[in-house]
């Protein structure tokens, strides 16, 4: 593949927007890929978290938004764990995460929650889901 | 010894077992647990972004309200746990961020309230040594895995009840109640929290890698510090089994309800009937009821 890279994809404005929100430096990754090896949803991930520091470091934000990455990290912090660099893309997904629920659009609709299914669920289960799904 | 206790939202309902067992257990050890006069949600998340102040103002509220009734705090689930710990650290260090969160919350809180988990308290407030001499009913023979999860550990630099990777806590209170803990390799990885949501298939599959794991390590039992785990594991069991006709079921417990079972607390009290999966012919088979 192709990619022709400019200077002003790299120097992205929405990825220094990420950078602030989510006070991480996507630079530092060096891309071990440490964090996809630990990460235990990287399997069901249309960008495993390595790829995703990599998108970001070449200024290409829509590609990772258009994903369900963000959707699907749990916040285990495996990745931060171990990383060597002490990145954590656990927070640059939220920030991802919080920007799209900030404009209000949600993941999930209330109306497509599945009440039956979390009829015994702990309330952290859905106080949590809210937070992370519902814009 | 009387310490502050948070229960939280989901201790004060379905999983109110959890919390009735570790309160009996405390009183048989020699300590209470002091629930909070006034208290509210944490929030069930800690926001992973510095720019999310809001987040942290429900801990906050806790935290303050906490520091009411002295300078120690315990709590059971590991979210609320993780929640309120990270919480206190932003608070106590960082000053610009105290007085936002002060401000909003119109207290005047410095961060100064020592969050323990219960775990914490045994180990360091009590000692494993003088739990493992008030086991009246010792769990022998029963090989458990203690299934830590992710909110318990992570981040080390925050949390530290333990070391991140090779945990020993859990297994150290097993091993005081007589059982033999099991290592396997899924103890701290995510049983899939809050995508029950929304995406089951995903939750089935981690939950699935955490008990299969435990099971082929040769586990008869799985214990749990949190009810989401606890909830996500048992949802998931039956589905593991009809997926995988060689997985064996195992019961999925509470620590607190092993710990009450050890210390001989009466079985009718421990809630055992609230869990989906039984506990019984287990403890049957090995002639501890």
């Amino acid at each position: 593949m192709k990619i022709k890279l400019s200077n002003s994809d790299i120097q992205s404005t929405e990825v220094r927007r990420l950078e602030r929100i989510s006070g991480e430096d996507v630079k530092r990754c060096y891309q071990c890929g440490n964090c996809s090896g630990g990460c235990p949803v990287s399997y069901a991930m249309e960008i495993p978290p390595t790829k995703v520091m990599r998108f970001l470091q070449l200024g290409n934000i829509e590609e990772v938004r258009n994903s369900n990455s963000m959707w699907l990290c749990v916040g285990c912090l495996q990745c931060y764990s171990r990383c060597p660099q002490g990145v954590s893309v656990a927070a640059i997904l939220e920030g991802m995460r919080q920007d799209t629920l900030r404009k209000g659009v949600s993941r999930t609709e209330v109306a497509e929650v599945p009440f039956p299914f979390l009829k015994k669920a702990p309330q952290q289960a859905i106080v949590c889901g809210f937070r992370k799904f519902v814009g | 010894m009387k310490i502050p206790y948070y229960p939280g939202c989901t201790l004060n309902t379905v999983a109110k077992q959890f919390d009735t067992s570790a309160r009996e257990a405390a009183s048989i050890i020699g300590f209470e647990m002091k629930e909070l006069a006034q208290w509210n949600c944490c929030g069930a998340t800690f926001p992973l972004t510095p720019d999310n102040v809001i987040g942290l103002t429900a801990p906050a509220k806790v935290l303050s309200n906490a520091r009411k009734e002295g300078d120690t705090l315990t709590t059971l689930c590991s979210v609320c746990y993780n929640v309120l710990k990270r919480t206190n650290k932003v608070i106590r260090d960082n000053k610009e961020k105290r007085n936002v969160i002060n401000g909003f919350i119109e207290e005047e809180y410095d961060g100064s309230v020592n969050i323990l988990h219960y775990l914490e308290v045994l180990r360091d407030k009590v000692g494993f040594d003088k739990v493992k001499g008030a086991v009246k009913r010792p769990l022998t023979g029963i090989k458990a895995a203690t299934y830590y999860g992710c909110m318990l550990l992570r981040p080390f630099e925050d949390i530290g009840i333990d070391n991140a990777e090779r945990p020993t806590i859990f297994e150290d209170l097993l091993r005081a109640l007589g059982a033999e803990p099991v290592e396997f390799a899924n103890k701290i990885e995510c049983c899939g929290a809050h995508l029950a949501m929304n995406n089951e298939e995903v939750v089935t599959n981690l939950s699935g890698k955490v008990m299969t794991s435990a099971v082929d390590a040769g586990a008869d039992l799985i214990v749990t510090t949190c009810p989401l785990c606890q909830f996500n594991l048992e949802k998931s069991q039956p589905k593991v089994a009809e997926a995988d006709t060689g997985y064996r079921p195992v019961p999925v417990v509470y620590f607190t309800q092993a710990l009450g079972l050890a210390l001989g607390q009466d079985i009718e009290t421990l809630g055992f009937e609230k869990n989906s999966s039984d506990i019984m012919p287990l403890l049957k088979k090995k002639g501890i009821a």
